[in-house]
């Protein structure tokens, strides 16, 4: 695992509320790099993050407003932040209810700019 | 105030984790120092990034500077790490109202009354931005949905969906003007099917919006009801915050609007 990708995960990791972070190839969401709780299954988010992301993908291509920067899934017991990255990578947050979107959104975009 | 700010600066340089750089940050506010103000309250928030009396400092100034955008992204943090701070409540109703947004200023400034009762100026705004309310929610709501009359915007933005994607109501254009409704409705069902069954796998329990910030606009999906999806196009200048806020407040008209309908 690089210790680069690394690095860059952990300004991610220590958000209020975080509970993994991870870097994920795009294509078939497999783990590259990942920061996680114990109970966090970092293949389970991996995947399910990267399915969401090629379904939002699709949808922001059919609507003709360029490509997805930043997406947020909210559920009740809290969220899942994506921000596609170069080399066909996806940079994954997975947070409780506590986390502040603005914070997770900064942090990042600030991580996917160092990936470039 | 001016031997107020060097004592305050005196203390703050004599030792940078104190607190007092809230009320030093403030007090330059109130003079103009802008620049200055900024200074103080980024330190500030550097040292204490989950305090919410700084986010609310920052976003203040922020206010005061006419970035209004990052004012609200700033007080809607403070909300998220304190949702009852009656300061934020309130520079979020102002900017709801400085945005037109009058029932959504009203709501955001009654509850910073609720939280500091005894605020007669926040009292008298909220009296002020009440009579300026428009009549009942449910007529109000129902223009919302009526996109398919003649757009009071250049391209329609607003998409109801039911659970097999096939559009019921609004009407979606690309930014060319060609209506692509029926096209991105099954994607949409698609992906708040995906939305669900990753916030039911990872114990998120129900999903409750997704909101995707793209190049040339912002996007929110949200669910009205279990059998319906909201979709809404918004341009950047929207922050991704108001945006679920705006959407939020367009799937309760949603609802109501199906709920009239059965």
């Amino acid at each position: 695992m690089s210790r680069t990708y690394l690095t860059l995960l952990d300004p991610l990791t220590r958000l209020v509320g975080a509970r993994g972070a991870m870097i994920v190839s795009a294509e078939d969401g497999l783990v590259v790099a990942e920061f996680l709780m114990e109970n966090v299954k970092g293949s389970a988010l991996a995947a399910l993050a990267a399915s969401l992301a090629n379904r939002v993908a699709r949808v922001v291509e059919t609507s003709g407003r360029g490509a997805p920067r930043f997406m947020q899934l909210q559920a009740k017991g809290g969220s899942v932040f994506v921000a596609p990255a170069p080399a066909d990578l996806i940079l994954v947050l997975f947070t409780g209810p506590e986390t502040a979107a603005g914070a997770a959104r900064l942090e990042m975009l600030q991580a996917v700019e160092r990936m470039g | 105030m001016i031997d107020d700010i060097r004592a305050w600066t005196a203390e703050l340089a004599a030792d940078p984790s104190s607190l007092i750089f809230l009320r030093l940050g403030e007090a330059l506010r109130r003079r103009s120092q802008i620049e200055a103000a900024l200074k103080v309250a980024v330190a500030g928030l550097t040292r204490y990034p989950h305090l919410p009396d700084a986010h609310d400092l920052y976003a203040r100034i922020l206010s005061d500077a006419g970035d209004l955008e990052r004012a609200f992204d700033e007080w809607d943090m403070t909300l998220r790490l304190a949702p009852t701070h009656a300061g934020a409540l309130k520079g979020i109703g102002f900017l709801y109202f400085r945005a037109g947004e009058n029932e959504l200023a009203v709501q955001h400034l009654e509850a910073a009354l609720q939280e500091t009762p005894e605020d007669e100026g926040l009292a008298q705004a909220v009296e002020r931005v009440r009579d300026l309310l428009q009549p009942p929610p449910l007529e109000a709501a129902e223009p919302e949905l009526e996109a398919s009359a003649p757009a009071p915007t250049p391209e329609d933005r607003v998409l109801l969906v039911d659970a097999g994607g096939l559009p019921i109501r609004g009407r979606l254009s690309d930014p060319t003007g060609v209506e692509i409704g029926e096209r991105i409705g099954a994607l949409l069902a698609g992906t708040a099917r995906e939305a669900a069954r990753a916030a039911g796998l990872l114990g998120l329990g129900e999903w409750q919006g997704l909101l995707i910030e793209c190049t040339q606009a912002n996007l929110c999906l949200v669910k009205p009801t279990p059998e319906s999806f909201l979709f809404e196009v918004q341009d950047l200048d929207v922050p991704i915050g108001q945006l679920g806020l705006r959407a939020e407040r367009t799937a309760r008209a949603a609802r109501r609007w199906l709920e009239a309908m059965r």
